[in-house]
This record gives C-alpha cells, structure tokens and sequence, in this order.
C-alpha cells in the first residue's frame, strides 16, 4: 500500500506510477539523478518517493546554486557588504547561508547596508537612487538567472550608471555533472535534466551524456506529474535500451534554447578558468565572469577581491550530499546541529537545498515507509 | 528565486528599455521581457510569460499557466515567500 500526497493530476500520477512499475527489473537497482534543486523541492513536497517502486533510487544533484557556493565566496560577499560606502544587494536565499564568522543577516544586524531584492533590476535601480554609494548586486544561479544578471548589466551601462557593480558567482550546469559522472563515487543510470536551466541553454548541451557516457537525459518541468512522466520516459528508454536526451518540458523548453539570453551572456560573461563548488572541488571552465568589455561592472575589481578558500566546518558533509554519495538525513550533524533554524551548510538554508526539504518533507515520508514496511 | 512564476501581460509600457507590466495571482508589478520580445519573437497584452527574477523567461499558453499556478500554490511556502519577494520589486 503506496501513500500518495494529494496533488492536481493525482489519479493521473498513479497511472503512470503503475506503468512504471511494469518497467521495473525486480533483480535491479535504478539509480536516477534530478539535477535541479527545484526538482528536489518537488520530490519531497509531495512524496514523489512513495509513487515509485523501491528499485528506483532519486539522487539529489548539485543544482542548487546557494548550495555550490564555497564558503569562501560566501565570505568575500560579507566583507563586501561591511564596507561603508557599500550598498550590498541579494536574493533572500543567501542571507542566512553560512560564511565562516556568521551570514549577511548577522552582518546586516550589525549596521551594513544590506538589502534584499527580487530582480538584479531592483539593485539597478536601487543605485540610480543612491549616486554617492556603491551599489553592489551578489549575482548568483545558474543558467536560468545569468541572462537576467547579463540584461541588467546591459541596461547599467546604457545608462552610464557608475555605481553598479556585480559579484558575479553565476556557474554553469553541464561541468558539475561531467565530474559527477567522472567520480567513481557514483554509478548512475540516468539524468532527470533540469527544466528552467534548459529555458535558457536549450536540450543539446546535455547530447554529451548518452553520447560519452552511456546515459539518458529526460528535460523535465516542476510539476509532480512532469517528474512521474520523466522517470516514465527515462525507465522506458532503459528497458528498450535507447539513450538518448528528451525534452518532457516542450511547454517552456525549445531544443535550442533562447537564443536572445544566449548571445547576451556571451556579450557580458567568459568562462573562469576554474572555480570551486562546494562539495566537489575545483572544477574547469564551470562558473562565470565578466567579459573584458565589462570590468567597470565587476565588484571583484572594484574590490580587489582577494579569493581566498576557506573549508567548510569539519562535521558538515555537505559536499558529500551534494555529490549524492549520502542522503541528506546520513549526514552526521543533519537535525542535530544542523537544522533550518540554525543551519551550519548551505544545503539546510535554500529551500531547494536537499537537506532543507528533506527536514521539511522527506521525514514524513520515511516515517510512512517506515509504518509500511 | 529558482521559481518560475506564470504572469500575464496588462500592458507593454516601454518597447525601447523593454519593460511591461505584468500581473502574477493579482499582483502587478513591472518585469523586463527582453528574453521574449526581439527580432524572432514577440509579447502583446494578454500574453502568459513565465517570470523568473523579474524577467520574462518563456512564453506559456494560458492552459499550461494556469496548471502552473495551481501546481505553485500547491508549494506552499516557497510560493508565497517569492509573492512577498515580487510585492516589494520596483523595476523601472
């Protein structure tokens, strides 16, 4: 007896459920991985879990851009924030994230200028109100996000706007999955590909992972019914032993992408060399920075950033939940030490983290499979 | 902010900064739909869009926006904390 959480489309979701059922090898195990936070989210609200037979597995990805963020960019963003002239701009999520001697809101309570805006427009516009202060904009995301970053910058220097400056921590989502996939940590079977990410880049950039690795990758939407039906999708090209990239989100995602974000991020960002993520490690050409044309905008100029790494706090496994090697509940601190009240990694903080949802949600769940078990 | 959240087009008010107004469950407040509104695509009153950061990512038909909004609702807290986000967003 499946307990199923009550959505839209719930008799659906139980169809579809049953056709994956009749996919399942009893002998084996399923491995899938949804790339995106947001999917992580959905997972857990709604007990996607207890819709699937027990030999399919969801792995948590890494694609939670507050959660990638190494505790050393999270600390160069406070120093930032504390200096007078400053005044430091960011979405809500990344001011309770951790840095090593306390997050933005501590700092904020302290007297720096810290405000939280919903669009990189509001920072913009909070700079043409505030000539006599250095307005900074803390730009972080994925793919989804680094066009709104790329368009706003675009618009400062239109408008000649020399107090406007962005500490670009905007990371790219194909990198971080090659290196999973070159971990030997991890043997996955396939990818549940993210769904707002690939608005922006488009379905062919994930072609690499059936190409060189072997490994089906469905595009899929938010909905709990577009999670069934990818896993439907993936489960079916594995028994028939395709492998290939699909796009379930044809409603919000054309195959090549937008092409208008695309050449904007080209004009305002290149690739950083390096950078570090959380949890895995320096990895090449996966994050982005200004392009030369725009180092008037950049904070980390500006500022003379510094760049220093600083490791995590020794009992946080982060990395190793972001890697999908531990649940989040196998973490050694994960609701002891670690809660959403008093998080002490990134992944408790964001409500796309998968510790965060998990303490939220998935606890009930495991207490159903518990019960039935 | 990794929420995309449907919206509906009440009026474009500055095709050359490419900004519009948009009303998302009753709360309308300015977006930019640069992404949308170019040489290969265009935005009109009525238009569903859906709206991440203040940009207009994508457009939706009105059917899909609407599965999109309840499926949204049904979030929950993540929904309503973005709501608040966007009720305090002035873009000009």
């Amino acid at each position: 007896m499946k307990y199923v959480t009550e959505f839209r489309n719930a008799d659906l979701a139980r169809a579809v459920s049953a056709e994956i059922s009749t996919l399942v090898d009893p002998g084996r195990h399923y491995k899938l991985m949804e790339v995106c936070g947001g999917h992580t989210h959905t997972i857990y609200r709604h007990g996607i879990k207890d819709l699937l037979p027990d030999q399919i597995e969801l792995v948590h990805g890494p694609g939670c851009p507050v959660c990638v963020l190494p505790m050393g960019r999270v600390d160069e963003g406070i120093e930032i924030a504390e200096r007078p002239e400053v005044i430091f701009t960011c979405f809500g999520d990344m001011m309770r994230v951790p840095g090593s001697k306390g997050n933005l809101l501590e700092v904020k309570a302290g007297g720096a200028d810290i405000r939280m805006v919903y669009s990189p427009l509001d920072a913009l516009r909070i700079a043409r109100e505030n000539p006599d202060r250095e307005v900074v904009f803390y730009a972080i995301g994925f793919e989804t996000t680094a066009p709104s970053t790329a368009l706003t910058l675009q618009r400062a220097r239109k408008e000649n706007i020399q107090n406007f400056t962005v500490f670009c921590n905007h990371v790219t989502i194909v990198p971080p999955v090659r290196a999973l996939l070159d971990s030997p940590d991890l043997r996955l079977d396939a990818f549940i590909g993210p769904g707002h990410v690939s608005t922006v880049i488009g379905c062919r950039p994930y072609e690499f992972m059936p190409r060189d690795y072997g490994k089906p990758c469905v595009v899929t939407g938010f909905e709990p019914l577009d999670l069934m039906q990818s896993v439907l999708m993936l489960m079916r090209q594995l028994d028939e032993g395709r492998c290939e990239v699909e796009n379930q989100y044809v409603r919000a995602v054309p195959w090549e992408g937008n092409l208008k974000a695309l050449r904007s991020m080209a004009e305002v960002f290149e690739l950083r060399p390096y950078f570090e993520w959380r949890g895995l490690g320096f990895i090449a050409q996966s994050a982005l920075k200004l392009s030369e044309a725009y180092t008037d905008f950049d904070a980390e100029l500006r500022f003379a950033v510094p760049g220093v790494r600083v490791a995590d706090p020794k009992a946080c496994q982060c990395g190793e939940v972001l890697k999908g090697v531990l649940k989040p509940h196998e973490c050694r601190v994960f609701g002891t030490s670690c809660t959403p009240e008093h998080p002490l990694g990134a992944l408790m903080v964001s409500s796309e983290g998968a510790c965060a949802a998990y303490y939220n949600f998935g606890r009930k769940a495991e207490e159903r499979v518990g019960a039935r078990e | 902010m990794c929420l995309g959240i449907p919206g509906r087009i009440v009026e474009i008010l500055d095709e050359d900064l490419l900004l519009a107004k948009a009303d998302v469950s009753g709360v309308r407040r300015n977006i930019n739909i640069g992404l949308v509104h170019h040489e290969d695509e265009r935005v009109e009153v009525g238009d569903w869009v859906l709206i991440h950061v203040g940009f207009a990512m994508s457009k939706l038909d009105e059917q899909q926006a609407h599965a999109t909004l309840q499926a949204l609702q049904e979030l929950g807290d993540a929904y309503e904390t973005e709501l608040e986000e966007l009720k305090a967003s002035r873009i000009e």
